[in-house]
């Protein structure tokens, strides 16, 4: 591919030998082969994209938690969700009905899911968010200003649900994190994972039974 | 009648504008990538709407093997810098009354990921790199109730940041697998718990459908 120079140039006239003008342009196909295979190994060899992660914070051991002499949240703003096996998920609102097998409702982690209820249920919240995210798409405020507004809200709203997670040895690791994404989408303020204990071992075993469960402890 | 002559066009292009596109490409390539770390198992991270990337430095990884029951895990774990882990090697030794050659603590340094008994570290070290990856698989950091290195580990990270003034920079992040059974997960967590270490990150990658979870 290269130019090849013919040399005939010099032939015709006697005198002088012509000097040959070698032409100074370079063939740049082979640096362009080896550029494109150097962009090869780079792209597979290399992430363009940094992983995500979220933040989360574990209570301490209960041990050592002192008593901060904080009243005790009253029970209607709790919202207890069980992560089960199979990417199934139940949930109860207040304190849990042992009678009616029917108070622990289906779930699961889809928009239609337990995000509805989140949503609904953290109105409060969830209004004064919106008229910050429309602040910030018409860049009134800056993206500081936004993070330091919105956890501000998230501290003062009062009456704001708690959202209790109970994984079951059965749930999946994505099922933790489906559950945590879905805190930070309805903007939860408080919510924690928790070890599930026999009580909502029981109200599994009363909606699978359809109440049967509830029966045979009464006896 | 004389010929209509075709003239005669060169095929010949001039390939210096596409050498010009190429390295520009490249050096993009060059400057905003960051290399695949190595890692012994695959992991398949989670989907999640969080938008905070993972900082570059000061990080301890942990990764978890996809194949851990509740009984049996692999642990292992990858730190940034290479002076961070020759020092840390030589804390977590000290502990175990191990003390390791100037050599096998540079050969520590240089593992993108480490993950070997403590007991054992010293063979490990020994071994030629090519069957350090296979062994590496079977290994992992001991994490049951009656030896449990994992939490010497982590306490030595931690203090380690703590004495050189990185103490708010230093994270603690958990990859582990889509279909890793929660109380695997929660067995590390419970460990992290026990050294006070209650807040660290999970690592997870994009959610697909990042649209239609603005709560619009």
């Amino acid at each position: 591919m290269a130019e090849v120079q013919t040399g005939d140039h010099d032939k015709g006239k006697g005198g002088k030998p012509q000097r040959k003008k070698l032409s100074t342009r370079v063939d740049f196909t082979p640096m362009v082969d080896m550029n494109m295979l150097l962009i090869t190994f780079f792209m597979f060899c290399t992430t363009l994209s940094k992983p995500q992660t979220m933040e989360i914070a574990m209570p301490p051991k209960t041990d050592e938690i002192k008593d901060d002499k904080q009243p005790p949240a009253p029970a209607d703003l709790f919202v207890t969700l069980i992560l089960d096996g199979e990417n199934r998920a139940y949930y109860f609102e207040g304190k849990p009905n042992y009678e009616d097998p029917e108070s622990l409702k289906d779930t699961d982690y889809s928009p239609s899911g337990i995000r509805e209820l989140l949503l609904r249920r953290n109105i409060a919240i969830n209004r004064q968010i919106d008229v910050l995210k429309q602040k910030l798409f018409n860049k009134e405020i800056t993206q500081e200003e936004y993070k330091t507004e919105s956890s501000r809200i998230k501290k003062e709203t009062k009456d704001t649900p708690i959202v209790m997670i109970k994984p079951t040895e059965k749930a999946t690791y994505k099922n933790l994190v489906d559950a945590l994404d879905e805190m930070q989408i309805s903007n939860i303020a408080r919510y924690s994972v928790i070890d599930t204990t026999s009580v909502e071992k029981f109200l599994l075993a009363n909606k699978f039974t359809g109440g049967h469960a509830a029966a045979n402890s009464k006896k | 009648m004389p010929k209509v002559k075709v003239k005669r066009k060169s095929t010949l292009i001039d390939m210096t504008a596409m050498s010009d596109v190429t390295v520009l490409l490249l050096t993009f390539f060059m400057l905003t990538s960051t290399f695949v770390k190595k890692e012994p198992v695959q992991v398949n991270t989670p989907g999640s709407v969080s938008e905070i990337k993972i900082p570059e430095t000061d990080i301890l990884q942990i990764l978890i093997d996809p194949s851990s029951t509740a009984t049996s895990m692999h642990i292992f774990m990858s730190l940034d810098k290479q002076a961070d882990m020759t020092e840390i090697l030589k804390r977590v030794g000290s502990e175990y009354d191990i003390e390791f050659t100037p050599k096998e603590l540079s050969e520590f340094s240089l593992l993108p990921t480490f993950g070997a008994p403590i007991s054992k570290m010293k063979d490990f070290l020994a071994m030629a790199p090519e069957t350090r990856d296979s062994q590496l698989k079977s290994m992992g950091i001991p994490n049951d109730s009656i030896n449990n290195e994992f939490k010497v580990w982590v306490r030595n990270t931690r203090k380690l940041m703590n004495e050189t003034d990185r103490r708010d920079n230093f994270k603690i992040a958990i990859k582990a697998d889509v279909s890793t059974p929660y109380p695997v997960v929660k067995k590390v967590m419970d460990d992290l718990r026990d050294i006070r270490e209650n807040r660290y990150n999970l690592i997870t990658s994009l959610k697909k459908t990042a649209a239609s979870a603005s709560p619009e």
